[in-house]
């Protein structure tokens, strides 16, 4: 079991975010799309964690707990996927790097699993 | 029951232009032809809505009446020492140049959503140019069709039935007439119906772009693989791309919000550029919000730039990285920011939106977002494309009509009329 993994982050449009956004950024259909992180499955087993269960994301600019998922588009060991929407703006970069457009894909993080009794 | 054909879909870049909604007493009871997004759109516009004025006293938003709201928008305005007009994807061309006369007239900022998009694009193709087509004469023509750092079957997904290989078009007629390559991070259901899935390292584009450059100038590559990717497969893709009759190269926020940004577009059209000493090719972005192009051309128009545009000095200046919205709330400069057709507390960083604590907002919405939450001031608006009417310009910039097919709530207009009456008294 590995505690802490450095990875990279791509957030990105999906077709249940694009739904969710309609039904209302305050719905459950939004939230249980944008506050998820999909994974490679051996990626997970590393980090001898479980679909569902919680995981802590941290990058320069922020930290966010939120729920593994098993990836659907694996292989990508190493890439995690979140998408668009407020939970992974917390680690993503304001810095634009001259252009004016911040940095929201291919970011370096941290991930580690979260324990029952840390969370509460 | 009336039936509206040749509805324009007011969801992404691909507007689609051929809805049928069903209206039964001024409800949209049926929307065929359209995908789950554009379906989603029409048949939720009664929910989570706007439908009172709101401004914000001792910390908490209250009811107010349409005239109220609209003086004191206009006093906020008058009153800021920089505002910041941001938005627009999600507003027609009508609404975008009132905004742009708001911002000359303020001496603040205006800027659209190209910042969380496509605005590396914009500068690489001002740097380069853009060889360029039609999404009809894709559909016509193409005999190869890749997809870069994009995933249409989930973002755009009408795309490849209407413009890409699932088309039919005139001369290339149907899915086995057609080639599809698609190169992204991951096997997204875009890259399951591809003959070419070619799987990169995030942050690697520009090395695989370059790499395929030389081998499409018949330069031999002297290692075995370019960032994880085996050299026999990127001379694979450069044959099939010289051996195309009509590529289209359409590209997504893969490329412009990795590192790199706008080199990896140089890269792109470059490469493009190249091909075309070979054979036909053609690109197009990719563009998300409806009318994220047409903010791109009204402010073109307007101002000569196309976002990122300042008007503190009395006159157009444009400085992406210096002028853009994001970069001015971070520097802490902006004291006003009026936000419509778009919802920048969800989309933009959190670094950002903890600055706009310290900044006014004015937002003008047909739905209740977390941008309206956190609003001094919030007018409800109806929805451009199915309870007002405007332009929008698809992503490959045809200019095309939106259309209204139900009323608005009773007491709501347009966000045309509403600008309109702020920019009367800004006068």
């Amino acid at each position: 079991m590995v505690n802490l993994v450095k990875m990279i982050l791509v957030s990105g449009r999906s077709l249940e975010q694009g739904l969710g956004k309609e039904a209302s950024k305050f719905s459950k259909r939004y939230i249980d799309v944008t506050a998820v992180c999909q994974l490679d499955p051996e990626d997970m087993s590393r980090l001898s964690i479980g679909e569902g269960e919680s995981l802590r994301i941290s990058s320069q600019h922020g930290s966010i707990i939120v729920k593994a998922v098993k990836s659907k588009h694996a292989p990508h060991p190493g890439v995690i996927f979140m998408a668009y929407g407020p939970w992974v703006n917390n680690l993503t970069s304001p810095e634009t790097h001259g252009t004016g457009m911040p940095s929201f894909k291919g970011l370096e993080v941290e991930v580690e699993p979260v324990k029952t009794a840390e969370r509460s | 029951m009336e039936v509206f054909k040749n509805v324009l879909c007011p969801f992404c870049g691909c507007c689609c232009d051929d809805l049928e909604v069903e209206v039964d007493s001024n409800k949209i009871i049926n929307v065929k032809n359209a995908c789950a997004l554009g379906r989603g759109k029409f048949l939720s516009i009664g929910e989570h809505r706007l439908l009172k004025p709101l401004v914000k006293v001792d910390g908490e938003l209250v009811e107010t009446d349409l005239e109220k709201a609209v003086e004191k928008t206009v006093e906020m305005i008058k009153n800021s020492s920089y505002p910041v007009f941001y938005g627009f994807g999600c507003a027609s061309c009508e609404a975008i140049k009132l905004c742009l006369e708001m911002a000359d007239l303020s001496g603040g900022l205006a800027d659209n959503i190209s910042v969380v998009c496509h605005g590396p694009t914009i500068l690489g193709l001002q740097d380069m140019g853009i060889p360029s087509a039609t999404l009809g004469q894709i559909r016509h023509r193409a005999d190869l069709i890749v997809y870069w750092g994009c995933n249409p079957v989930e973002a755009h997904p009408r795309h490849t039935i209407r413009y890409g290989p699932l088309s039919s078009g005139r001369f290339v007629t149907g899915r086995k007439s057609r080639r599809m390559v698609v190169i992204d991070v991951r096997k997204t259901p875009t890259a399951t119906m591809a003959d070419v899935f070619m799987q990169v390292k995030p942050n690697s584009d520009f090395e695989i772009l370059t790499a395929l450059r030389a081998l499409v100038n018949d330069l031999d590559l002297e290692v075995e693989e370019v960032d994880g990717v085996p050299v026999a497969k990127l001379e694979e893709l450069a044959d099939m791309m010289i051996n195309a009759k009509f590529g289209a190269l359409f590209f997504g926020l893969g490329l412009t919000m990795s590192y790199g940004k706008e080199h990896n577009i140089e890269a792109a059209i470059a490469l493009v550029r190249d091909l075309n000493k070979k054979t036909k090719f053609v690109m197009i972005p990719m563009r998300g919000h409806f009318n994220v192009t047409g903010a791109n051309e009204v402010f073109t128009w307007q101002t000569g730039y196309p976002f990122c545009v300042d008007f503190s000095m009395g006159y157009p200046r444009y400085n992406p990285g210096e002028t853009s919205a994001v970069d001015v709330i971070a520097r802490g400069e902006c004291d006003l920011l009026f936000i419509i057709g778009a919802d920048p507390c969800s989309h933009l960083p959190h670094y950002i939106v903890e600055r706009l604590k310290n900044v006014k907002l004015v937002v003008l919405d047909p739905s209740i977002t977390p941008t309206v939450k956190m609003a001094d001031v919030a007018i409800p608006v109806a929805y451009v494309g199915i309870e007002a009417s405007g332009t929008a310009y698809r992503m490959d910039g045809v200019p095309l009509q939106l259309r209204k097919v139900v009323d608005p709530p009773p007491g709501i207009l347009s966000d045309v009329d509403v600008l309109n009456r702020i920019v009367r008294r800004l006068k």
